[in-house]
């Protein structure tokens, strides 16, 4: 099933990728491409939109309209696609440098908008192209090249916050958990306003090496093992979430979409001509 | 002409008339000043016929919004002055690598920093020339009234859709919000340029390949079928990234050679008295009216004095200048900086004739009577 994939929606010309050994970009990437198969988008009118950074080169591989821009403004250009043209499916593909730190304005600008793009942060817990410098969503304590006596700043929870900025979706998945994933991405495809799905990567060349998380396998393992499903956790004591963390749909609600609201006002000058 | 079509407006506001006369049917950009009627205005006018304006949380995020939907096909423009126009610098950079159609308004002002946010400057003329990291062509043109703000505001469109590179209009606080009468032409008589388009399903599309004939690659849009490629990244025809040396320099020469090889169609320029002139003055925007009044003056006194009025700054319009040198005892140049467009005449003049400096800092504009008093102290 995933060679038809790779046949069908990548620039099979264009692979093998540039990612690491045992990076979980991989796993990602093909998740959001499933989505936008089970969906049964146009490819004509799907536009993938990146930052820089490792995720970031996702878009190159991917057979749509493709934009890889600057670092952190991905959703910037992608509102700029968006209102120029409604119609276009608009997914941006981000890590957590490039959409928590240098973009984390344009993050919850884009949220509070609530204009229909799909953002799918991979989030691998540094900065990985630029060697493991720790990032906005490296755990307190941990590694990184840049935190080289233990990290002393508190990490974004990246759902929270465009959940808090007024994206109308969010939700939590991971490379290991690739089925569920996938229907995140659908589902956020599928809501029309911003959705943000954070899908937790794994970096075992530098964050993992750091950290002495052991194998590839080992960091998956460790996934499988620290996420709870956000359902499952309202019916389990406090104790039993300590050091876990949450996967599933945190939020999924209606609310009136940016574009829409802004055809509104060129329908109302229509009207009077 | 028709008397309806006489208006008293601001040089921000014949921007806008300008843009929209162009085919500007995007802007995006932030509140500041002294250029934000450019916005207020476009918010404004442009659902009126069905384009769309969006104020964006950053400078940053305005002019990279105007190159999203370029690349979906309207044509863009961000507006914003000094502090804006340093943050934009970036993604400046990013449009001239990547051949995206923008154009980008500097309503320049006091600075650095936050400056005089209200006064006039031109202390941004460089800064347009070098300001984003990198080689790259440049394209910068500065109106001196309002009328000339809407006829350069739809040649900066022309020039950017025929070029597929960002274009500059260098207003200064003076030009733009002084208000002038100005007569809007007739849709008509307004030449527009599109971009270049590929076939309709042309199945070998390469979206960075120059066809013989053309100057630039044709741009096709996102949601048109082509599913092109588009990055930061140096890029091959394809449009996609290489780490190759020949390619980086086929693909920088290229970019710098579709500038260079057209001055005659972007560079424009206006002169008055140059033929017999002994003192040339050399003054742009805002302040080339005091250069224009100071010339008058001088020539009342008998004083040989003619006025060279750069329209495009950049690229600069060094041959004819070159040519003015060699017959002048002097050069003054006159702008509202601590020497900055001079630097490019001393340049290229290469001490074929004096070059002197009438500069000022204080956010206050250069008088006439300054200008005529540098040509009595070098006549």
């Amino acid at each position: 099933m995933s060679s038809q994939l790779v046949k069908q929606y990548y620039r099979g010309n264009k692979l093998p990728h540039i990612w690491c050994p045992g990076c979980g970009h991989g796993i990602l990437m093909r998740a959001v491409t499933q989505a936008i198969h089970n969906l049964g988008l146009d490819k004509d009118k799907v536009c993938v939109v990146s930052g820089i950074g490792c995720s970031s080169r996702a878009p190159g591989y991917m057979d749509f309209n493709t934009l890889h821009t600057t670092h952190g403004r991905a959703l910037a250009f992608a509102t700029g696609v968006k209102m120029a043209r409604p119609e276009l499916e608009v997914i941006v593909v981000t890590g957590d440098g490039d959409a928590a730190a240098i973009g984390g304005n344009h993050l919850i600008h884009a949220a509070r908008r609530n204009i229909n793009i799909t953002t799918i942060v991979f989030n691998n817990n540094i900065y990985g192209m630029t060697g493991g410098q720790y990032s906005p969503t490296t755990p307190t304590g941990d590694l990184g090249t840049t935190a080289p006596y233990g990290n002393i700043d508190k990490s974004f929870d990246i759902a929270a916050l465009a959940a808090a900025a007024g994206a109308t979706y969010t939700a939590r998945g991971t490379a290991y958990h690739v089925q569920q994933l996938i229907k995140l991405v659908e589902n956020a495809i599928q809501n029309k306003g911003f959705s943000l799905v954070e899908a937790i990567s794994i970096c075992p060349t530098y964050y993992g090496r750091k950290n002495k998380k052991g194998s590839v396998v080992d960091m998956m393992h460790w996934l499988k093992d620290h996420a709870v499903d956000v359902k499952a956790a309202q019916k389990l004591p406090p104790e039993k979430l300590e050091g876990k963390f949450l996967i599933g749909e945190f939020k999924n609600v209606t609310e009136p979409e940016y574009t829409e609201e802004y055809q509104k006002i060129i329908d109302r000058f229509q009207k009077e001509r | 002409m028709k008397k309806s079509n006489v208006k008293l407006m601001q040089g921000n506001e014949a921007c806008v008339e300008g843009a929209i006369a162009a085919g500007m049917r995007f802007y995006a950009g932030y509140p500041i000043t002294p250029s934000t009627e450019i916005a207020e205005v476009s918010a404004q006018k442009l659902p009126r016929i069905g384009g769309k304006f969006i104020q964006m949380e950053d400078e940053i995020a305005g002019i990279a919004a105007a190159i999203g939907a370029s690349l979906a096909g309207l044509k863009s423009m961000t507006a914003t002055s000094g502090p804006g126009f340093s943050l934009k610098q970036e993604n400046i950079g990013y449009a001239a690598l990547a051949e995206i159609p923008i154009v980008i308004v500097d309503v320049q002002r006091g600075g650095p920093s936050t400056g005089l946010p209200t006064a006039p400057s031109q202390g941004d003329i460089m800064q347009a020339k070098w300001g984003t990291h990198g080689d790259h062509p440049v394209i910068a043109l500065s109106p001196s009234s309002v009328k000339e703000t809407f006829d350069l505001t739809i040649r900066c469109f022309n020039l950017a859709e025929k070029y597929r590179t960002p274009v500059f209009l260098m207003l200064d606080e003076v030009v733009g919000h002084m208000r002038e009468k100005i007569e809007i032409p007739d849709a008509s008589e307004i030449e527009v340029i599109d971009r270049l388009k590929p076939a309709p399903g042309d199945k070998n599309y390469l979206p960075y390949k120059v066809e013989e004939g053309q100057i630039v690659p044709p741009m096709a849009a996102y949601g048109d079928g082509f599913r092109f490629h588009v990055t930061g990244l140096m890029h091959d025809e394809s449009g996609f990234p290489s780490n190759s040396s020949e390619v980086a320099h086929h693909l920088m020469t290229r970019l710098m050679k579709k500038v260079e090889d057209h001055l005659d169609d972007i560079i424009t320029y206006e002169e008055n008295n140059i033929e017999d002139a002994e003192i040339v003055l050399l003054s742009y925007g805002g302040t080339a009216r005091s250069a224009k009044s100071a010339m008058k003056k001088a020539r009342e006194k008998g004083l040989k004095v003619g006025l060279f009025r750069p329209i495009t700054i950049w690229p600069f319009p060094e041959k004819r200048v070159k040519e003015i040198a060699k017959n002048v005892k002097a050069i003054i140049v006159a702008e509202m900086n601590y020497g900055q467009l001079v630097l490019e005449v001393e340049r290229v003049v290469k001490g074929a004739t004096e070059v002197y400096h009438v500069g000022k800092i204080n956010g206050e504009v250069i008088t006439p009577d300054e200008i005529l008093s540098k040509v009595e102290e070098v006549k």
